[in-house]
C-alpha cells in the first residue's frame, strides 16, 4: 500500500464512524523501491492529497526525511521538492501491517501491499 | 491500434480465483481505446476501475493513458487484487489494489476526484442468494436482472465523478439499459452506447456516462 493510496483511505464505511481519516498505520514491513519520477504526475497529485495527513502516515513509519510539512507557493516547480514528495507518494509502501481506525479502533489489515478495507456485515453503515 | 495486455503470467489455476478476461473484458478495452483520443486530451489524474478481476483493463487503461494518472483498483476477491497487482507489473504499469466493497473506502476521499471510472460487474441473472461471495462467484452473479450489484454503485457515481469525469459500464441487454438510463439522469450524468457485441448468448453494450452540468 504506497501512501498516495493510503491518503485515500478512510473508515467511515463503518456505522458510526465520521471522522475515519487519517487510517493509523501499524506497519511491521515496509519496502522501499524505485518508482520512476514523473514530476508531471507528482505536481497534480498534490493538489488532491491531505498533506498533512501524508505527512503523519510517513513519519509514523519513520519515512518521513525531510519532506517540508507545509506547501510552499510555487511547489509545482520546484523540482527537488517534487522528488521528496514522490519518494514518499510512490516509492514507499507498507507491505505488512494494519491500519486503525482513529475513531473506533477498528483494525484493518495490510497483506501483501493489499489493504483489506472488507466489513462484517453489522459493521455497515447503511 | 493498442495490443492487449500481456497476460501469460496467469495460468487456469489462477482462473479458479479470477475472472478469466472474455468478451466483456475485450469489448470494454475496445470502447476505451476507441474513445482514447477524449480521454487523453481530459487529461485524467485519478482512475479507478472497480471489480478489476486479473487486472487487464485497468493494465490497458494505464498502458493507453501513461503515467500521469493514478490507477487504483478495488475488488472484494483478495486473489483478484494480488493478480490484477502482477498484471500490472508484468506490463510495466503501476496499479494500486485496494480489497474493498465497490468503492467504498475510497469515496469519502475521491468525492469529485475520479476522471475514469471503470465497471465490468457481475451482470449476470442469477438468483439473489448467489450474490455477494467473495469467490470466483462474484465475478458474474448479479442476482434480479443482473443488477443487483451495479444498483448499489449507481447511485454514487454521480458523487464520485470529477466535473469532466467518465463512467464506463458493461452491461447485458437483460440488465435493462433503459432503465440504468433513466437512473442515472436523475443524478445529471447523460449516457452514450459506446460500442456494443454480441457474443454467443450474451448481446454486450459499453456505456459511457458524463455529467450534463459539469
Amino acid at each position: 500500500m504506497k501512501l498516495l493510496t493510503h491518503n485515500m483511505l478512510t473508515s467511515n464505511i463503518i456505522k458510526g464512524v465520521t471522522k475515519g481519516f487519517p487510517l493509523k498505520i501499524a506497519a511491521s514491513e515496509v519496502k522501499v523501491s524505485e518508482v520512476d519520477f514523473n514530476p508531471e504526475f507528482i505536481a497534480r497529485m498534490i493538489p488532491k492529497m491531505e498533506w498533512s495527513a501524508l505527512c503523519q502516515a510517513a513519519e509514523s513509519i519513520g519515512q518521513l526525511g525531510d519532506l517540508p510539512k507545509e506547501l510552499a507557493p510555487e511547489y509545482e516547480s520546484d523540482e527537488e521538492f517534487l522528488k521528496k514528495a514522490h519518494h514518499v507518494l510512490l516509492e514507499v509502501e507498507v507491505k505488512e501491517g494494519e491500519l486503525i481506525c482513529p475513531e473506533s479502533g477498528r483494525k484493518f489489515t495490510i497483506r501483501n501491499g493489499i489493504p483489506n478495507m472488507l466489513l462484517n456485515e453489522e459493521e455497515v453503515a447503511k | 491500434m493498442f495490443p492487449t495486455p500481456d497476460i501469460s503470467h496467469l495460468n487456469s489455476a489462477d482462473y479458479q480465483y479470477v475472472y478469466e478476461p472474455a468478451e466483456d473484458s475485450f469489448l470494454l478495452m475496445d470502447a476505451l481505446e476507441k474513445d482514447l483520443q477524449s480521454l487523453k486530451s481530459a487529461r485524467p489524474s485519478v482512475c479507478l476501475e472497480i471489480g478489476c478481476g486479473s487486472g487487464i483493463v485497468s493494465t490497458f487503461l494505464a498502458q493507453m493513458l501513461g503515467p500521469d494518472s493514478f490507477y487504483l483498483c478495488t475488488d472484494i476477491n483478495p486473489k483478484a487484487l494480488e493478480i490484477t497487482r502482477n498484471t500490472g507489473q508484468q506490463n510495466s504499469v503501476l496499479l494500486n489494489p485496494v480489497l474493498t466493497d465497490l468503492a467504498s473506502s475510497l469515496a469519502d476521499r475521491l468525492e469529485n476526484k475520479i476522471d475514469v471510472l471503470l465497471f465490468n460487474p457481475p451482470y449476470v441473472v442469477t438468483p439473489s442468494e448467489e450474490v455477494g461471495s467473495s469467490g470466483i462467484e462474484a465475478a458474474w452473479a448479479g442476482g434480479v436482472n443482473g443488477r443487483e450489484v451495479l444498483d448499489r454503485l449507481l447511485p454514487d457515481v454521480h458523487r464520485l465523478l470529477s466535473s469532466q469525469g467518465v463512467f464506463y459500464l458493461v452491461i447485458i441487454k437483460e440488465n435493462k439499459q433503459g432503465d440504468i438510463e433513466a437512473i442515472m439522469s436523475k443524478y445529471q450524468l447523460e449516457m452514450t452506447v459506446v460500442m456494443s457485441r454480441r457474443s454467443g448468448p450474451e448481446h454486450l453494450s459499453v456505456l459511457k456516462f458524463t455529467r450534463n452540468n459539469p
